[in-house]
């Protein structure tokens, strides 16, 4: 394990030689930077998430065709990469890890959280699923089916989470807080109503 | 490649560790270290595939024990090695310089 002092005098050490080579600008580390820091988050997804809920018409179109639609609301693909939406119903719980590394859909949900990344969820959210679920004080019946989507570089997947009870008649805006990062993950639910502090 | 990065199924890491309010990035370096990376991607110096698997080549014991940017920072260190933008032992060079 190295410090974290040296760890950072190394990124240093990286970029004083490419800002000399004149491979980066200092710019458009910033610019990226601010990009994963400010502008790309679960905000993102739970606006698409709200969406869905709102206006059938979009919803068919997201789970037909995932890439377009989230797109449409101005969410471009950060690495080229495909997007898959699979929904949470009654009959089937959905949940996405990456066993292999971290791809997580970063125009939506932005980077992933530590725990996603981490070996414990990798390794047992492929092969206990229901235990994971669990551990996130996620409950799901029998009578459910759980599927796991393991991601790739080329295809990411988001879960359009169950929508609440008590929820009708309520605006896309008004929607949005009751969409958590990990309910777009499938560890979770969607919030109830009562559960969102103002 | 069946390395220790391919986790899914394994035994024995204990239980998932959460943090609640999870800042983006826990050090200034992770971001830098994450944009340093994808400099390095958009300059066609390597591709994407090539960069996992510089990361997934780091030996074992090392993959476990340094943390997910640190592993971007040397998997992006090893690639520009490889492609001859950096000469090997620039960077530890540089370190003694600034430090």
């Amino acid at each position: 394990m190295t410090s974290n002092d040296d760890v950072a005098l190394r990124v240093r050490a990286l970029e004083s030689l490419l800002l000399e080579k004149g491979l980066v600008e200092a710019p458009a580390i910033d610019e990226i930077i601010d990009l994963f820091e400010n502008r790309l988050g679960p905000q993102n997804g739970a606006r698409v998430i709200a969406r869905a809920w709102s206006d059938p018409a979009f919803k068919a179109r997201l789970l037909s065709n995932p890439t377009d639609a989230i797109v449409e609301l101005g969410f471009e693909a950060v690495q080229g990469e495909d997007m898959v939406v699979v929904e949470n119903t009654s009959r089937v719980h959905n949940i996405v890890v990456c066993t292999l590394c971290s791809c997580f859909p970063w125009a939506t949900l932005g980077l992933p959280p530590v725990w996603y990344k981490s070996a414990p969820y990798r390794a047992r959210a492929a092969s206990d699923p229901r235990g994971v679920l669990a551990e996130f004080g996620t409950e799901i019946g029998q009578e459910a089916e759980v599927r796991v989507w393991d991601s790739n570089a080329e295809l990411r997947y988001m879960v359009l989470p169950e929508k609440p009870a008590g929820t009708d008649g309520m605006s896309e805006d008004d929607l949005m807080p009751l969409v958590t990062r990990d309910s777009m993950i499938g560890v979770t639910k969607a919030l109830d109503v009562g559960e969102v502090t103002p | 490649m069946n390395s220790i990065h391919d986790m899914g199924g394994m035994h024995g890491f204990g239980p998932i560790e959460r943090e609640e309010n999870e800042p983006v990035f826990h050090h200034k370096w992770e971001g830098k270290a994450l944009a340093l990376a994808r400099t390095g991607l958009a300059g066609g110096h390597f591709n994407l595939d090539e960069f996992r698997h510089a990361m997934e080549k780091i030996s074992p014991v090392d993959y476990l024990s340094i943390s997910y940017y640190e592993r971007w920072l040397e998997g992006t260190i090893a690639m520009l090695e490889e492609k001859g933008v950096l000469d090997a032992g620039e960077v530890e060079q540089r370190m003694k310089e600034i430090s």
